[in-house]
């Protein structure tokens, strides 16, 4: 069986390599001729997720996977871990610092987008060790 | 892939074409390969930005229009101006002078796409206002960026706003308008826009969003502005008023539409790469704040289109003179709510994505493509030198394996390969001596 497999590390603070994981998993996706609405939904979640690498986390890794059946994206990063997921996913809540801040990010929305883009959703996260979101797109 | 024959205006001249690689790097779609020594253009990609025309230096790259003679096939004939066409006289007095200079050479009637523009204008203020809207909503106005964004944006389809193009606008009532006055038929009256642009050439042959284009062809700014230049500024009997707005005439230019529809929240951006970044922005819903974008593939606007002649920044500044001294009511005002319901102001066919990016229809096949392109490019030296006839490494692998081009149709492959078998031959000769 054929898949898609691809590796992208992304650094803390780097924001002049942020958003280039997203753009190279957007191309892939035309590429294969995933559905625009499909499309849509993963653009968004994967901009997020991959922001929230650079603004909130020590450096991570996002993970593109593809099959047959969908999309799968995953994020996981060395820390410093959500103390509170409840919390974290609510609408508003950021904890973005001042540079973030200035380059209009922190209106606490990342989260809730991607749960709402989604079909599944998944966070797990440790204080001291790190975070990892995985998400999957149905195909159809 | 499917192989549509698709009307393209603009065109290479092999005469011209050196097979320099100057070309392929600015295509917006990727869309030029140079083969056997010279460049191609591969249609189904093309958008008629004209980029490629702007950037060779060989005038190897050539928009076809229609010749001015092609109004002798119809009876009666009506130019349909675009207003970037009135940023080509530096020191107009009015816009009246260059529509009766239009009839001096030879139309019968002339009809601004300006107030085209006004009406539109106000078919778009309302939209705006209507809820669930995505947003942006992306203008519509510049065929080259519809186009870009049915080949490298399909999901970003759903915004683009579905109201029809100033141009089919104005030839729609004035060929109406023409019929009425003189109690003729629809099909004896041709209708031709004069255009700044390639794109809008290949709108009116192949329309986005509708059957038939209500346009009957188009005479480049280019060819024209030469003949009217004579008759500009002469004095004639009954001189044909301009019956525009200053918002329909603001279009001209760059952020002309936006301050037309929506001053209040909206974007205007010029220049086709950088379009490409804003609308990756949209993608990434970093705009969804914004209420209305509007995107112009030339620098400048439609001032600044391929087949204009002034310079960009100059024609600007003439149109921002007419803008300043004309009719400052809002067409919301102006145009009357009559007019709105004449005529088909919305699309009647869904725009639809352009699948060319897409390596196979079926999923497997093209995520089997793909592993084996990404292989192609690990072992590529990824210098992006267009020597391939490529515009990057990248398409390179993705040209092999869509089967169009071979690994050692880059040079810096092809010397590794030379230097093994040089090897192999030193190797031979020394085996053959002992
Ligand atoms: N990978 C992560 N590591 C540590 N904390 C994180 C991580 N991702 C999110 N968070 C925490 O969760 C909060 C909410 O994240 P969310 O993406 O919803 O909003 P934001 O990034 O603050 O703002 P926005 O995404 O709207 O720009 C963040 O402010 C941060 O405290
Ligand atoms: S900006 Fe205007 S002149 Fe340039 S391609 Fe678009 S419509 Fe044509
Ligand atoms: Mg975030």
């Amino acid at each position: 069986m054929s898949f898609i497999h691809a590796e992208y590390p992304v650094a803390s603070g780097d924001y002049t390599r942020a958003g280039e994981a997203s753009a190279d998993i957007k191309r892939r996706l035309k590429q294969l001729g995933v559905s625009s609405m499909v499309l849509r939904r993963v653009s968004v979640a994967s901009y997020e997720v991959e922001l929230n690498l650079v603004i909130h986390s020590l450096g991570g890794q996002l993970i593109l996977d593809v099959d047959q059946d969908g999309v799968r994206l995953t994020s996981e990063d060395v820390g410093p871990g959500i103390p509170d997921i409840s919390l974290a996913m609510r609408e508003g809540w950021s904890t973005a610092n001042e540079e973030a801040r200035s380059l209009g990010f922190g209106a606490g929305m990342g989260l809730p987008n991607m749960k709402r883009n989604a079909d599944d959703f998944e966070i797990e996260s440790e204080i001291g060790k790190g975070t990892r979101i995985s998400m999957r797109f149905a195909l159809t | 892939m499917e192989q549509v024959k698709r009307y393209h205006s603009v065109r290479l001249d092999k005469t011209q074409c050196k097979g320099c690689t100057n070309c392929l790097k600015h295509c917006p779609t990727e869309a030029i390969r140079v083969r056997g020594g010279r460049a191609h253009i591969i249609d189904e990609r093309c958008i008629d930005c004209g980029e490629c025309i702007r950037i060779c230096d060989y005038h190897a790259k050539v928009a076809v229009t229609d010749d001015l003679s092609a109004i002798r096939g119809f009876r009666h004939t009506i130019a349909i101006p675009a207003p970037s066409l009135y940023g080509q006289y530096k020191n107009l007095r009015s816009i009246s002078q260059v529509l009766d200079a239009l009839k001096c050479i030879g139309f019968e009637e002339v009809y601004e796409v300006a107030r085209g523009a006004d009406v539109v204008s106000r078919a778009i203020h309302e939209k705006l206002r209507e809820p669930g809207l995505p947003k942006p909503l992306i203008s519509s106005a510049c065929p080259a960026v519809v186009r870009l964004i049915q080949v490298r944006f399909p999901d970003l389809l759903p915004h683009v706003v579905d109201v029809r193009q100033p141009m089919e606008v104005a030839a729609m009532i004035a060929r109406q308008e023409f019929c009425r006055k003189h109690n003729c038929e629809p099909e004896d009256v041709g209708i031709f826009f004069i255009t700044p642009c390639p794109a809008k050439m290949t709108a009116i042959r192949s329309p986005i969003g509708q059957e038939k284009s209500a346009v009957d062809g188009a005479i480049s700014m280019m060819e024209i502005y030469g003949m009217l230049l004579p008759h500009i500024g002469k004095t004639v009997e009954n001189p044909t008023p301009s019956i525009s707005t200053s918002y329909g005439i603001g279009w001209a230019s760059s952020s002309g539409e936006a301050t037309a529809v929506c001053p209040e929240n909206s974007l205007a951006v010029d220049g086709i790469h950088n379009i490409i970044r804003v609308l990756e922005e949209i993608e990434n819903n970093r705009l969804n704040d914004l209420v209305f974008f509007e995107g112009n593939a030339c620098m400048g606007g439609c001032v600044g289109g391929p087949l204009t002649f002034e310079n960009n920044y100059v024609a600007k500044n003439t149109v921002r003179k007419l803008v300043d001294s004309g009719n400052k009511t809002h067409p919301v005002n102006d145009v009357p709510a009559s007019l709105m319901t004449k005529y088909p102001l919305y699309n009647d066919l869904p725009i639809e994505p352009n699948s060319v990016m897409k390596l196979d229809d079926n999923l497997m096949v093209a995520m089997q493509k793909m592993e084996r392109m990404n292989k192609i490019l690990e072992d590529l030296p990824g210098y992006d030198c267009g020597s391939c006839g490529s515009p990057t490494c990248r398409t390179f692998a993705e040209d092999i394996v869509r089967g169009f081009a071979n690994e050692m149709d880059c040079i810096h492959k092809l010397k590794d390969q030379l230097k093994v078998m040089a090897q192999q031959m030193v190797e031979l000769a020394q085996t053959k001596r002992e």
